[in-house]
C-alpha cells in the first residue's frame, strides 16, 4: 500500500471552452455553400427555360408564322422554295410514332424481365442477368443509331420489302432497347419494394408463384411501375442521335411506320449542326420546337409525380 | 356475437363444409413425428413428436428463437420460399403426408391457412382482400355466391358490422386489429381446415387482441388451429393443448390446464411462472 492520496473526486484537467461563435461561422458557411449549389441548378434550369421561350418567342414574331398555325399545322417545310410551312404536327407526329414503337418494344419487355429479375430468378442468374442489362444502357446512342442503321434497318427489309432506308420502325426499335434497362431496372426495384409479407400472404392463401406475381406484386408496385413508363416515354421522346441517324430527315405526316420521317429532336440536330445563319427563320424555328418538345416532357414528369403521390400504397 | 350462418353457394368444387357442434371426438389432424428441421447448417427443431387434435385449439409456447414458429411454416410449407430450409422426419394430414415432395403445395395451402405476426392485407379493398382466394380456387362463382362468401366470412371473423358500409374502401384504412381479422376472414374464405397462426396479436393493442381471442375460442368449432404465442395468458385463455418449446424441442404438451397448473418439468413451471423467457 503506497498510495496514500484518498481519491475524492475526478481528475480535472485544465481547458477552456472552444469558441462558439467559430462554431456557428463554420455552419453559417456549410449552410451558404450548400445554398448556392442547390440555387445554381435551379438558376441553370431557369435561365434554358428563358432563353427557350425568349427565342421561340422571336420566332413567332415573324411575319411568316403564327402561333396558331405552328401548333396546328400538318406541313413543315421552312428551307426549301417560298412557300415555307411551319406546321409543328409533321415533326410531332415522326416524335409519337417512334416513341410509340420504341414502348411496344420497351414496356412490355422491360415489364416481363423486370418480374422475371423480381420474382424468379435464382440469385446467380440475376447477378449476371442485372449487369448484363445494365451495360445495355451504357452504350453510347451513336452506336444504336448505327445499329439500327445497318442491323435492324436491313433485318426489316428482309422480313419485307416496303421498308425504306430511313423508317420509323427501325429507329423505333433501336430506342425501345435503349429504354429497356430503364424500364427493368425501375420497375425491379418497384417490384422489390414490394413487402414481402404481402407475398406470403397470397403464397399462404395457396396462390402459385405467377398469381402471386401478377396479382398481389404487380399491383401492389402499380404506382413505381406507371412512373417507370412515364420515364422512359419521356427518354424515348427525347432521344436525339438514334432518330437523327436512323428515322431520316422529312418532316411529313405519316401513319405508316415504313417510311421515314423526322423527329423534333431530329430537326434541331439538323438546325444545329446545319450551315443556316443565325438569324434565319428556320434556325429560331428550333427554339419552338424545343419548347414544344419541353412542354411534352414536363407534362409526362407532372404526370408521374401525379401518379406516384396519387396511387402510392401506403405499408406500416 | 352476430348468428352467422355459411351461405350455400352453388360451388362446382367441394369445400369442407363446417359444422355447427364440432364432433366430441377428439382425433388427430396433424401428426407430427420424429421432425428435425434446419436452416442451411443451423438444426432449429430436434426430433419432435406431436398429435395436434382436430377442431381444438393447440398453443405453442416457448421463448424466442425455440423453433416454434418454424415448425408451424412447415405445417403448410411456407419454409418452401427460404432458402437452405429443409427438413426430416414426417408431418401428416389424416390422408397424406405434407413433406412428401409429391404433396402439391397449392393443393395443401388451400387446406390448412395461415395468419401471420404483422396484419399482411393487400393494398386492396376489402371485398377483394376476401375475394382473393375463392377467386383463385373456386370456379363458376357467381357474383352473388362470391358477395355472400365475402359476408360469411367478414360475419365470422366479427369484422362484418364494423366493414359492411366500406367494403370497396382499400383495407390499408382500417385498424391494425381490424386488419388481422380481415386477414382471418380471408383464410377462411377458402374453407380451410386448419388455421395457423403466428403470433397473431403480437402487434394489436390489448382490446383488439381481446377480440382475436374471442374469435379463436369461436371459429374452433369448425377448425382446427394451431397458435404461436409469447403470451401465456393467451394461451391459457384461448387452447386447449399447449406445447411448450425449449431450445428446439417440445419439453412438454399436454392439455393447456395441466401444463400451466400442474407442469411436469422443471423447465415448464420455470417458463410459465414467468422465471424466463
Amino acid at each position: 500500500m503506497n498510495s496514500t492520496e484518498p481519491i475524492t473526486s475526478p481528475p480535472k484537467p485544465e481547458h477552456t471552452f472552444r469558441s462558439l461563435s467559430g462554431v456557428y461561422a463554420r455552419e453559417w458557411v456549410v449552410k451558404t455553400l450548400l445554398a448556392v449549389c442547390s440555387v445554381l441548378s435551379i438558376f441553370v434550369t431557369l435561365a434554358i427555360i428563358y432563353v427557350l421561350f425568349f427565342e421561340a418567342s422571336r420566332f413567332f414574331e415573324a411575319d411568316e408564322v403564327t402561333f396558331y398555325d405552328f401548333i396546328t399545322g400538318t406541313k413543315w417545310n421552312p428551307l426549301i422554295g417560298a412557300d415555307k410551312h411551319f406546321g409543328v404536327w409533321a415533326l410531332v407526329s415522326g416524335t409519337l410514332w417512334v416513341s410509340l414503337v420504341a414502348m411496344i418494344v420497351a414496356l412490355p419487355l422491360g415489364l416481363i424481365t423486370a418480374i422475371y429479375l423480381s420474382e424468379y430468378a435464382h440469385p446467380n442468374v440475376r447477378a449476371v442477368l442485372k449487369p448484363t442489362l445494365e451495360i445495355l444502357a451504357g452504350i453510347p446512342t451513336v452506336v444504336y443509331g448505327f445499329f439500327a442503321l445497318t442491323i435492324i434497318t436491313p433485318g426489316l427489309q428482309l422480313l419485307h420489302g416496303g421498308f425504306q432506308t430511313f423508317n420509323v420502325t427501325g429507329a423505333g426499335i433501336a430506342v425501345g432497347i435503349l429504354c429497356l434497362p430503364i424500364v427493368s431496372s425501375l420497375v425491379e426495384d418497384a417490384l422489390r419494394a414490394v413487402p414481402r409479407s404481402l407475398r406470403e400472404g397470397a403464397y399462404g392463401l395457396g396462390a402459385t408463384k405467377f398469381e402471386v406475381s401478377t396479382k398481389v406484386v404487380v399491383p401492389a408496385a402499380l404506382s413505381g411501375i406507371i412512373s417507370a413508363f412515364l420515364l422512359a416515354i419521356s427518354r424515348a421522346i427525347g432521344e436525339t442521335m438514334i432518330v437523327a441517324l436512323a428515322a431520316g430527315t422529312r418532316p411529313h405526316l405519316t401513319i405508316d411506320p415504313r417510311e421515314d420521317t423526322q423527329t423534333m429532336t431530329g430537326w434541331m440536330v439538323q438546325m444545329a449542326l446545319g450551315d443556316v445563319s443565325n438569324f434565319d427563320l428556320s434556325y429560331l424555328s428550333m427554339y419552338a420546337v424545343a419548347a414544344v418538345l419541353f412542354v411534352i416532357t414536363l407534362l409526362l414528369t407532372f404526370a408521374g409525380n401525379l401518379v406516384r403521390t396519387r396511387f402510392r400504397e401506403e405499408y406500416q | 356475437m352476430q348468428q352467422t350462418k355459411k351461405p350455400s353457394p352453388k360451388r362446382s368444387m367441394a369445400v369442407a363444409t363446417p359444422t355447427k357442434n364440432p364432433a366430441p371426438s377428439v382425433s388427430s389432424m396433424i401428426s407430427i413425428s420424429d421432425f428435425c428441421a434446419w436452416y442451411s447448417d443451423f438444426q432449429a427443431l430436434h426430433n419432435l413428436n406431436l398429435e395436434i387434435p382436430e377442431k381444438r385449439v393447440t398453443a405453442f409456447i416457448g421463448p424466442s428463437g425455440c423453433g416454434k414458429s418454424t415448425l408451424l411454416k412447415w405445417v403448410n410449407r411456407m419454409n418452401d420460399e427460404i432458402p437452405g430450409a429443409r427438413a426430416e422426419g414426417s408431418i401428416s394430414l389424416p390422408d397424406r403426408e405434407i413433406l412428401a415432395s409429391s404433396t402439391d403445395v397449392v393443393a395443401l395451402r388451400r387446406r390448412i391457412g395461415i395468419v401471420f405476426q404483422k396484419p399482411n392485407p393487400f393494398p386492396k379493398t376489402i371485398y377483394d382482400n376476401i375475394a382473393f382466394g375463392p377467386r383463385l380456387h373456386f370456379s363458376g362463382l357467381t357474383k352473388s355466391d362470391l358477395d355472400d362468401l365475402v359476408k360469411w366470412s367478414l360475419q365470422k371473423a366479427a369484422l362484418w358490422n364494423e366493414v359492411k358500409d366500406r367494403l370497396h374502401k382499400s383495407a390499408l384504412g382500417l385498424s391494425g386489429g381490424q386488419q388481422q381479422r380481415l386477414c382471418i376472414a380471408r383464410a377462411i374464405a377458402i374453407g380451410p381446415e386448419i388455421l395457423l397462426m403466428d403470433e397473431p396479436c403480437s402487434a394489436l393493442d390489448p382490446a383488439s387482441t381481446a377480440k382475436i381471442e374471442d374469435l379463436i375460442f369461436e371459429l374452433r368449432q369448425q377448425y382446427t388451429i394451431v397458435i404461436v404465442t409469447h403470451n401465456m395468458q393467451q394461451a391459457s385463455r384461448c387452447s386447449d393443448r399447449t406445447a411448450f418449446f425449449y431450445e428446439g424441442k417440445i419439453i412438454e404438451e399436454g392439455a393447456t390446464e395441466d401444463v400451466f397448473t400442474r407442469p411436469k418439468e422443471k423447465q415448464t413451471e420455470d417458463y410459465v411462472s414467468g422465471k424466463f423467457g
